[in-house]
């Protein structure tokens, strides 16, 4: 018993290290990325502004056509959940307030970062994965190419433009979803639905849900980063920590939402 | 212009290791300017972190490595940028990046590190693809490369800067005799009309003796032969003649067996 329990204590703590590591390997690659960012230029190793944008295009405008559908039906899901709620108190009229809230504080932040750490996220993780057991990464080190200013800088800032300005696409598609719902069956107008939303929401909320989502797309960047930049043992391990830098950032958003919520929303 | 008198590489007293177990037991090396110096030896023979080394792309727990009189090791980040774009690194796979054309990836560190316009790099990268037999295949994705293509195409990117180092790994494994022979003509070729220094990292004997002005030969982390060609060949040590005579004596005296071997068959 005192061996297995030792055992267990070792395994514990190996995780943790390799955990802190991790996070520190994070910062690392932020604080790098950020001086490539401002100082590369005057280095001779600007960040080329043509890769940030055909990352932001691979992230954000590749992503539009599933992100809508998603924020859509999530829309149109907040109203029916809203109205059937607000019935047992005979307040379905205040539904648009309940829905605006939960759209632009809460829902399109967190399900713009969740599809965008499994569709980018991953594709960073096996894309830095794939050049690492590919040896290209060595390559651009010995090109006297930076690598985390070439391959972590680019879609570091197309994620933090990005996200947040898909965070606001999925405002837009989930409140037009939810209103489509609300005006179908609570005989208001769709002018007077957009009133009641406008009217509900403040600059704070806005900025709340977009403060978190700059938020989730560092952490997103980083997460895939750090996942691709230890891949071993071939097209096995490219697939492995692809699935671990998905399980991560998810785990991450979630975890940074809650802690979010914890210190601004109470 | 290289001067054979003085050196281009030199390594003193490197030792390295791999968690607990010591990988190069410390090589004393130094290669002068314009010659091609082969590094050879067996499997684990420590021919691949000494190239790692020499690379600046692992950290000795002893030692020194100059490249061009610079200790790399020594040199702060931005100067060893600096000095890494005059040499050249043609990876063992390759290591061309999978995303770009193979005019593009040739191309690569032109557009990093010069303010050439498009159309010079075009022609740059156009003649550099003469110069290995590539002629015409600029469009390829490295993908729709075979195996000898795809190190010619790397040897074109290696000398696309018109490097003064250029460092070869493998450069003829795994190629069938013809194409490996073409491999090592142009090496020949480059070092003669680009007087450039040349490693190359090889455990194909018959290809190392072909181009080899001077050898190296290790044996678990040590050097047990460094010299000319007739110098190794002559080496009394048993540990070199048992790596010349295996060889040979596989390939010359019963081809057959050899080949039968080398697809499994026995």
């Amino acid at each position: 018993m005192p061996g297995r329990l030792s055992g267990l204590a070792e395994r514990v703590g190996r995780a943790t290290l390799q955990g802190l590591d991790e996070v520190g390997f994070a910062a690392v690659l932020l604080g790098e990325s950020l001086y490539w960012l401002v100082l590369g230029r005057r280095k001779r190793q600007p960040v080329r502004v043509s890769s940030v944008f055909r990352q932001a295009r691979e992230i954000g405008i590749d992503a539009i056509p599933i992100l809508t559908l998603l924020t859509f039906t999530i829309g149109v899901m907040l109203a029916i959940q809203g109205i059937y709620t607000l019935r047992t108190f005979g307040a379905e009229s205040r539904v648009a307030t309940g829905i605006a809230l939960s759209v632009v504080r809460e829902f399109s932040s967190l399900i713009t970062g969740v599809l965008i750490a499994g569709r980018s996220g991953s594709a960073l993780a096996a894309r830095l994965g794939t050049m690492k057991i590919n040896q290209e990464i060595d390559a651009l080190t010995v090109m006297g190419i930076e690598p985390v200013r070439y391959l972590v800088a680019p879609p570091l800032v197309a994620m933090v433009v990005m996200v947040p300005a898909l965070t606001m696409w999925s405002h837009l598609v989930a409140l037009f979803g939810a209103g489509l719902y609300v005006t179908s069956t609570q005989g208001i107008s769709f002018g007077a639905y957009v009133s009641q939303v406008v009217e509900a929401l403040g600059l704070g909320d806005l900025s709340h849900g977009l403060a978190k989502s700059a938020i989730f797309a560092v952490l997103i960047t980083l997460v895939g980063v750090v996942n691709g930049a230890l891949v071993t043992g071939g097209a096995e391990g490219v697939g492995r920590m692809t699935t671990r830098s998905v399980v991560h950032a998810i785990s991450a958003i979630v975890i940074t939402d809650m802690i979010f919520a914890f210190a601004v929303t109470r | 212009m290289s001067d054979p008198s003085s050196v281009a590489i030199e390594v003193a007293g490197l030792v390295s290791y791999y968690g607990q177990r010591q990988v190069l037991k410390g090589v004393d090396l130094s290669v002068r300017d314009g010659e091609i110096m082969v590094i050879m030896g067996s499997s684990g023979s420590g021919k691949s972190t000494l190239l790692n080394h020499l690379l600046g792309l692992l950290y000795p727990a002893k030692g020194v490595v100059r490249l061009l009189g610079q200790d790399i090791n020594r040199l702060p980040a931005l100067e060893l940028l600096e000095l890494r774009r005059r040499i050249g690194v043609a990876f063992q796979s390759g290591a061309l990046f999978s995303s770009l054309t193979v005019a593009e990836n040739i191309m690569l560190p032109l557009r990093e590190h010069s303010d050439l316009d498009e159309k010079t790099m075009e022609i740059i990268a156009r003649l550099k693809l003469e110069v290995v037999n590539l002629a015409g295949f600029g469009h390829l994705k490295p993908d729709e490369l075979s195996g000898g293509m795809a190190k010619r195409a790397a040897l074109a990117r290696a000398i696309v800067m018109d490097p003064r180092l250029l460092f070869c790994d493998e450069p003829s494994a795994g190629l069938d005799p013809v194409v490996s022979s073409a491999i090592d003509e142009l090496i020949l070729r480059l070092r003669d009309a680009m007087r450039m220094t040349i490693v190359v990292v090889t455990h194909e004997l018959e290809s190392a003796f072909r181009i080899a002005d001077r050898l190296c030969v290790l044996d678990q982390g040590e050097i047990i032969a460094l010299g000319s060609k007739d110098e190794v060949r002559q080496s009394a040590d048993e540990r070199v003649q048992n790596l010349l005579n295996r060889r040979s004596r596989e390939v010359t005296l019963d081809p057959d067996a050899y080949v039968r071997r080398l697809f499994g068959e026995e």
